[in-house]
């Protein structure tokens, strides 16, 4: 009975982290405009990692002797440099001054014209 | 070189990190692993030491517990919100750039809140000024730039600074 139960919960976590690394991706390519497209992968993507991960935990940890928790490294390293390298696109987004959507509020001080006095790079994608 | 170089511990919270992780990286708790992954955690932070910023202190390592699990729990509810917004087909985002004046002033506390804003409540930390001290922030939904700016004030940077620079 135990291990039924066990079974549901490594399913579930498995299951719940390919919808969200699937999520996460699907607003890769859906998403409006670059900035906007940065989000999918720093957030669900992360949670669908750790849940993933959980679930791989939880698996080892059942069938095979011993805890096993060097999964909690990979989750701890993801935590780390996800942040970072969605902090370096958006700031390289920025220098290369890519388009953003017109309805979005607040102006950069780094898209100001009269501050940078070259023409934005148009940037590859449509409008 | 500072005085502080020559203490065999200069970072106790970086070497009991180190320790944790040569743990988990061999997977065993055995005693022979314990004594190598000590040396290695006193070692390595000795070693490298000099060639750091100073690190600031945690002062209070009650509330850094408490900041941790909430940061967790907010990263569960902003994957979910934004899960949401990709998937709803009726989606209206309004992004928005915000400018967040930072209150924090070391560089370690601010790397921190920036990755925390990153991780969590569907924002992503753009573009960091150390002049003007403020931080460029692209949120995927915002309905007023005020709100968002008190709630990150209130949640992770007031907690913060009081964690390590008070």
């Amino acid at each position: 009975m135990f291990y039924v139960i066990l079974e549901g919960l490594i399913s579930v976590l498995l299951i719940a982290g390919g919808l969200f690394a699937f999520i996460g991706s699907l607003g890769m390519a859906h998403l409006r405009d670059f900035y906007m497209r940065l989000h999918g992968p720093t957030k669900a993507t992360t949670l669908g990692m750790g849940c993933i991960l959980s679930g791989s935990m939880v698996y080892f940890s059942a069938t095979q002797e011993g805890t096993h928790l060097q999964e909690m490294l990979i989750t701890l390293f993801l935590f780390i440099t996800a942040p970072v390298s969605a902090h370096m696109l958006a700031k390289t987004g920025l220098h290369q001054r890519l388009k953003y959507l017109d309805k979005t509020r607040g102006k950069p001080l780094e898209f100001r014209e009269e501050e940078v006095g070259d023409k934005p790079v148009p940037h590859p994608d449509r409008d | 070189m500072n005085r502080r170089t020559r203490s065999l511990l200069p970072t106790p919270l970086l070497s009991l990190l180190l320790l944790v992780v040569w743990l988990l990286l061999v997977n065993s708790v055995a005693i022979g692993h314990l004594l190598l992954g000590g040396f290695l955690a006193i070692l390595i932070p000795w070693l490298t030491y000099p060639f750091w910023d100073m690190q600031p202190g945690v002062k209070k390592p009650w509330k850094l517990l408490r900041f941790f699990f909430r940061v967790i729990g907010d990263i569960v509810v902003a994957n979910l919100q934004v899960a949401w917004i990709i998937i709803n087909p009726w989606r209206r985002t309004r992004p928005h750039f915000v400018e967040y004046p930072l209150m924090l002033e070391e560089r370690f506390t601010i790397t921190l809140l920036a990755s925390t804003i990153t991780l969590t409540p569907g924002t992503v930390s753009a573009n960091l000024r150390m002049d003007g001290k403020t931080l460029l922030i692209h949120a995927l939904d915002v309905r007023d730039e005020q709100t968002l700016i008190r709630t990150i004030r209130e949640r992770y940077e007031q907690p913060l600074k009081e964690i390590f620079e008070c």
